[in-house]
């Protein structure tokens, strides 16, 4: 091609956008059916596997996480019922270390992190009022990814060579010396494959909140759920990192005999868990970042008012985001550290209780000023506000060392962690998905079973983990398949054991009520709870397009200040996939840019990166193999095949 | 679904951009902040190794400083036909941008060929001790990032002789040069760690 | 007082420092101090992590391989208290407990002299035996009774086995029972320890036990 075709070509192409069809049309079902065509994903397998629909990857993301989490209930099923009884017979130390590892493993890589980001990828790209995610092939891959690290590692627990050094999988335990065979490789590569993943959709999730947001969607306007999201994006991009590299040096160690964690060759044991915390403490609040945003963005449709404190709520969200890499030493406080060290970190480890107290009082805040609404959301965020005061409590007390020393890897922290994950995350969550399950499948969630499953779960979680505080102060360790009668912790673990069940039914019934509503719930309508971010703007659920057309944001409350008609934006192409791109601050229109189409190419490449993974557990020379195919379909990805959306 | 009333009109607005408009480049960005917090973690832990072992380098003799200056000198001497290239994208010149992703290619392929004499110029092996292993790291990370950006440069160049050179390949030829900085800039900072803390 | 205590996968080895080399002492899961006197416990692995825990006394500091660790603590009361490894150490972690056993000075006195002394040669010809059984057996690979010829290092040192309350690393109460269990079959009692199962003639294991038990 000659260079003054390519000015032909472009001349030819500013032709053809002059006189292409609008969504300016005043006819609705016409634009309908022109942009269900456009952006429709094909019927059938094909089109399953080829999707970049942010809402069906999404979908299934969240359905490949709940999956994920039942595994590891079922997992913890199993400890207890061997945990119930001193001295229990149910598994042997064997199956009870893999278990506990697939457990923790799965529940933060697996199912937590990952099930945020899911939500996410379904809910921001509404919220932001736009048509698909950013990169949405790039989304697509991320969740192969994902499944195929998650079926890797399960796979290989089901072939019982599953891996049994714990999620912490501390070195030198977990190095070639102690834990011969696969086992401890398959969890450092589901670290590369899930952190690939966490990683692809944080990326997303940033420009997706940074670029494509509504047009006069200015800071100080986007939903608190949004900036929960960016900023948990942020942490996952500035923590992952840690533990890739981690991970990456363990496999080396373990296959080509490097010696980063060998003290015998000038390695030292106490870098991998440097290494492991400075990711392991920012996950946590990975985790409970997306979950106070969702709780901030629930609480206005169940409290009929703005949510208290938004500038401060932002604040708070951003501190969290910062101090959180601040905190990671005082997971080794009963290593060998400096005095000085130690102090710095209990310092740290106090402050961040600052903004995290902040949240909680501007929630009540709300909660007391407005005119609260006990549906089944609202009871979860009740839920959450009582067990996550109680899990920041004992937070700040193991953070004091003297105290630490003590309950550090006892039962007293395992109950802490869950008072903070299941209270501050999970509950949330269950909440939130009470909350947008509408918006998912155009149904609602009944509300009588909803009822019985929060007060299963909450009655269930807190008989079941409290006591777990006691069994910690009268000394009993964590990760002990099993423990001697003399000890007397046996009424008391067979009373969590019998909550345990409580709390697993909770869950079953939620699934219940899930596969339930999905045939047989009440239709939703757009806006079942008259909710006043742009998610409820559009049909439930949404159509391929997500909007007919963009919406414009006037106010912090976008559908609350605009009830009588919402102000769009026009002229976005029909006959090709088309959003609008918005500066970063003030969210001023700059470009309509096209957004990439279905692609076979993503899964091609998550298929050659899983060969790859999975071939370096047994060979170094499966990286460089294994990068040829994944080459050939990186490229074809990103290749022009010609259609409009490519050129443009 | 609500009424609507339409306020804005977009269709005036081009269809690409360059630099911060484009949402390529925030993702390019978000990439570039991934890969230097891996870098950021890997030297750090360099230091921490060299720390706890109190002698340093461990048993072997500092690396040479041949190939890895050339490495240098190679990447800088890039820096200006890299910013002239990414000019000539973003005033979608085919000409210039046709020239200068040629120039680029062959810059991003020298480095990587006397990469081939710098792991043995490191003196010292990556299962012979920590020192060694993270030596092999770092340079072995770097040259990922080489190798990734040159095949990312090789596909582009190609892509600008074909009929798809045009529009918005020129923000992502602008984008590609953006990355490349980055690159540069990484060595200069590994090159001091490499090679010039076991001198110290 | 300084003890040298040093991790293993799955006991823990004792060593009472001393300046004069015969006053050295070294024992195994069962840490006897004296009450109201300072005592330093000098941490190290050999293997994996561990961490040293007593509820009633001190809280955790683990034990690194390739790096030292301290805790300074005291015991104002005389009793026995029980400790647990803290820190995941594989398959047996469960199964590593230790007690510490604080008694007045005169009574720790008396017990590090009766410890420090060997094995008194058996008298009756069951433990004579017995003995033999020992000494011909695989257990001299790893164990040692001083005043005998073994001289194993790897395991528990046996010399005054049957002074300690519980063996297998707080697992089983000492007594004939748990004693001959644990020779003939380990591995059902704590699987994957370090200690093979022993195939031992009934009549020898008698006299093997017997002369254990008699390790006092």
């Amino acid at each position: 091609m000659s260079v003054t075709e390519s000015d032909r070509l472009k001349e030819q192409e500013e032709r053809e956008d002059a006189g292409a069809p609008r969504d300016s049309t005043a006819d609705e079902a016409e634009l309908h059916r022109v942009l269900s065509e456009t952006w429709g994903t094909k019927p059938g397998f094909w089109g399953w596997i080829t999707t970049v629909d942010h809402k069906l990857i999404g979908r299934r993301y969240i359905a490949t996480t709940f999956f994920f989490l039942f595994l590891a209930g079922l997992a913890a099923m199993v400890m207890r019922a061997q945990l119930a009884q001193p001295e229990g017979q149910v598994v042997g130390p064997d199956l009870y270390n893999q278990l506990f590892t697939m457990h923790g493993t799965t529940m933060m890589f697996l199912f937590a992190v990952s099930v945020m980001e899911a939500v996410a990828v379904f809910i921001i790209p509404l919220v932001m009022g736009t048509r698909n995610i950013a990169f949405p092939r790039l989304n697509a891959f991320s969740y192969w990814v994902f499944l195929f690290g998650g079926v890797m590692v399960w796979g290989a627990f089901f072939l019982n060579i599953g891996p049994d050094v714990g999620w912490f999988a501390y070195v030198p335990l977990s190095g070639p010396e102690f834990s011969p065979g696969k086992r401890a490789d398959f969890w450092a590569q589901m670290i590369t494959f899930t952190e690939v993943a966490a990683l692809a959709v944080a990326v997303e999730l940033i420009v997706t909140i940074l670029k494509q947001r509504a047009p006069g969607m200015t800071l100080d306007r986007i939903p608190l759920f949004a900036w929960a999201m960016l900023v948990t994006a942020f942490m996952v991009m500035f923590a992952m990192p840690s533990v890739m590299v981690g991970s990456s040096m363990l496999i080396m160690d373990r296959l080509v005999g490097t010696h980063f964690f060998n003290p015998a060759e000038g390695g030292d044991v106490l870098l991998w868990q440097h290494l492991f915390w400075f990711f392991g403490h920012p996950e946590v609040y990975i985790i409970f970042v997306p979950a106070s945003g969702m709780i901030s963005v629930m609480l206005p449709a169940f409290t009929r008012r703005p949510v208290f404190g938004h500038l401060a709520l932002v604040l708070s969200v951003i501190s969290i985001g910062i101090l959180s890499f601040g905190l990671w030493v005082h997971h080794m406080f009963v290593t060998a550290l400096p005095q000085l060290g130690e102090s710095f970190f209990t310092a740290s480890s106090m402050l961040i209780a600052i903004p995290n107290g902040i949240q909680i009082f501007c929630w009540v805040a709300t909660i007391v000023s407005g005119k609260p609404r006990y549906a089944t959301p609202m009871l979860f965020i009740i839920g959450f506000i009582i067990t996550f005061v109680i899990g920041g409590l004992t937070g700040v007390m193991v953070a004091s060392v003297p105290l630490d020393t003590q309950v550090h890897d006892s039962y007293f922290v395992v109950a802490h962690f869950h008072y903070v994950l299941i209270g501050g995350a999970v509950f949330p969550l269950l909440g939130a998905v009470y909350y947008w399950f509408p918006k998912f499948t155009g149904r609602m969630m009944s509300e009588r079973l909803g009822r019985w499953n929060f007060w299963l779960a909450f009655l269930g979680f807190n008989a079941a983990f409290f006591p777990m505080h006691l069994l910690g102060l009268w000394g009993m360790p964590r990760r002990i398949y099993t423990y001697q009668p003399e000890l007397n912790w046996g009424d008391m673990n067979l009373f969590v054991s019998l909550a345990a069940v409580v709390v697993f039914a909770s869950f079953a019934l939620f699934l219940w009520n899930v596969l339930y509503s999905l045939r047989h719930g009440e239709p939703a309508g757009d806006n079942p709870w008259d909710a006043d971010t742009l998610e409820w703007a559009t049909s439930s659920p949404p159509p391929a397009y997500n909007f007919a057309h963009i919406p414009v944001v006037t106010a912090r409350e976008p559908l609350w200040a605009e009830r009588r008609a919402l102000p769009v934006a026009v002229g976005l192409r029909t006959d090709m996939r088309e959003l609008v791109i918005t500066s970063v601050t003030e969210a001023r229109p700059e470009l309509r840019e096209s957004s990439p189409d279905p692609s076979i190419w993503p899964l091609i490449s998550a298929i050659a990166l899983t060969g790859l993974f999975i071939g370096s557990i047994f060979t170094p020379w499966a990286v460089v193999y294994g990068s040829i195919p994944l080459t050939i379909a990186l490229t074809a990805w990103f290749w022009p095949k010609g259609d409009k959306e490519d050129e443009a | 679904m609500r009424p609507m009333r339409p306020v804005q009109d977009l269709s005036g607005l081009p269809s690409y951009g360059f630099g911060t408009k484009s949402p390529v480049w925030w993702g390019t960005l978000a990439f570039v902040a991934i890969e230097d917090g891996g870098f950021i973690v890997a030297i750090a832990s360099y230091l921490y190794i060299a720390f706890v072992n109190r002698v340093w380098p461990l048993r072997a003799p500092p690396p040479d400083l041949g190939p890895c200056t050339a490495v240098l000198v190679l990447l800088l001497i890039s820096l200006w036909p890299n910013w002239w290239l990414d000019r000539a994208a973003r005033e979608e010149n085919l000409r210039k941008v046709r020239i200068g992703m040629v120039v680029m290619t062959l810059l991003a392929t020298a480095p990587l060929i006397v990469r081939i004499w710098e792991f043995p110029a490191l003196n010292v092996l990556w299962d012979t001790n920590a020192y060694g292993s993270i030596n092999w790291l770092l340079l072995g990370l770097h040259t990922i990032h080489l190798l990734t950006d040159w095949g990312d440069t090789l596909v582009l160049a190609v892509l600008m002789f074909t009929r798809h050179g045009h529009g918005k390949r020129f923000s992502d030829v602008s984008d590609n040069c953006f990355y490349w900085y980055f690159v540069i800039a990484s060595w200069v900072v590994l090159y001091l760690f490499i090679y010039f803390v076991p001198r110290l | 007082m300084t003890l040298q205590v040093t991790g293993h996968q799955w006991w823990w080895e004792i060593t009472y420092q001393d300046p004069s080399p015969e006053r050295v002492l070294r024992t195994a899961n069962e840490i006897h101090i004296p009450t109201g006197r300072p005592v330093r416990l000098v941490l190290n692995s050999t293997d994996v992590i561990h961490s040293m825990w007593v509820p009633n006394l001190f809280g955790k500091r683990d034990l690194l391989p390739g790096l030292q660790t301290v805790i300074d603590f005291q015991a104002d009361k005389p009793g026995v208290y029980r400790g647990q490894c803290a820190e995941f150490c594989g398959l047996q972690h469960a199964r590593m407990g230790f007690l510490v056993v604080a008694e007045p000075p005169e009574a720790f006195d008396a017990w590090r002299l009766a410890q420090l002394r060997a094995a008194e040669a058996p008298k009756e010809p069951e433990r004579q035996r017995g003995e033999q059984v020992f000494l011909r057996s695989s257990c001299i690979m790893c164990h040692q009774v001083r005043g005998t010829p073994s001289a194993g290092r790897v395991g528990p040192e046996l010399t005054h086995l049957a002074t300690r309350q519980f063996i297998a690393a707080g697992t089983l109460p000492m007594n004939r029972g748990n004693l001959a269990g644990w020779i003939t079959d380990p591995q059902s009692i704590k699987p994957g320890a370090n200690m093979p199962m022993t195939q031992i003639p009934p009549r020898d294991l008698q006299d093997l036990v017997s002369y254990l038990e008699g390790l006092r």
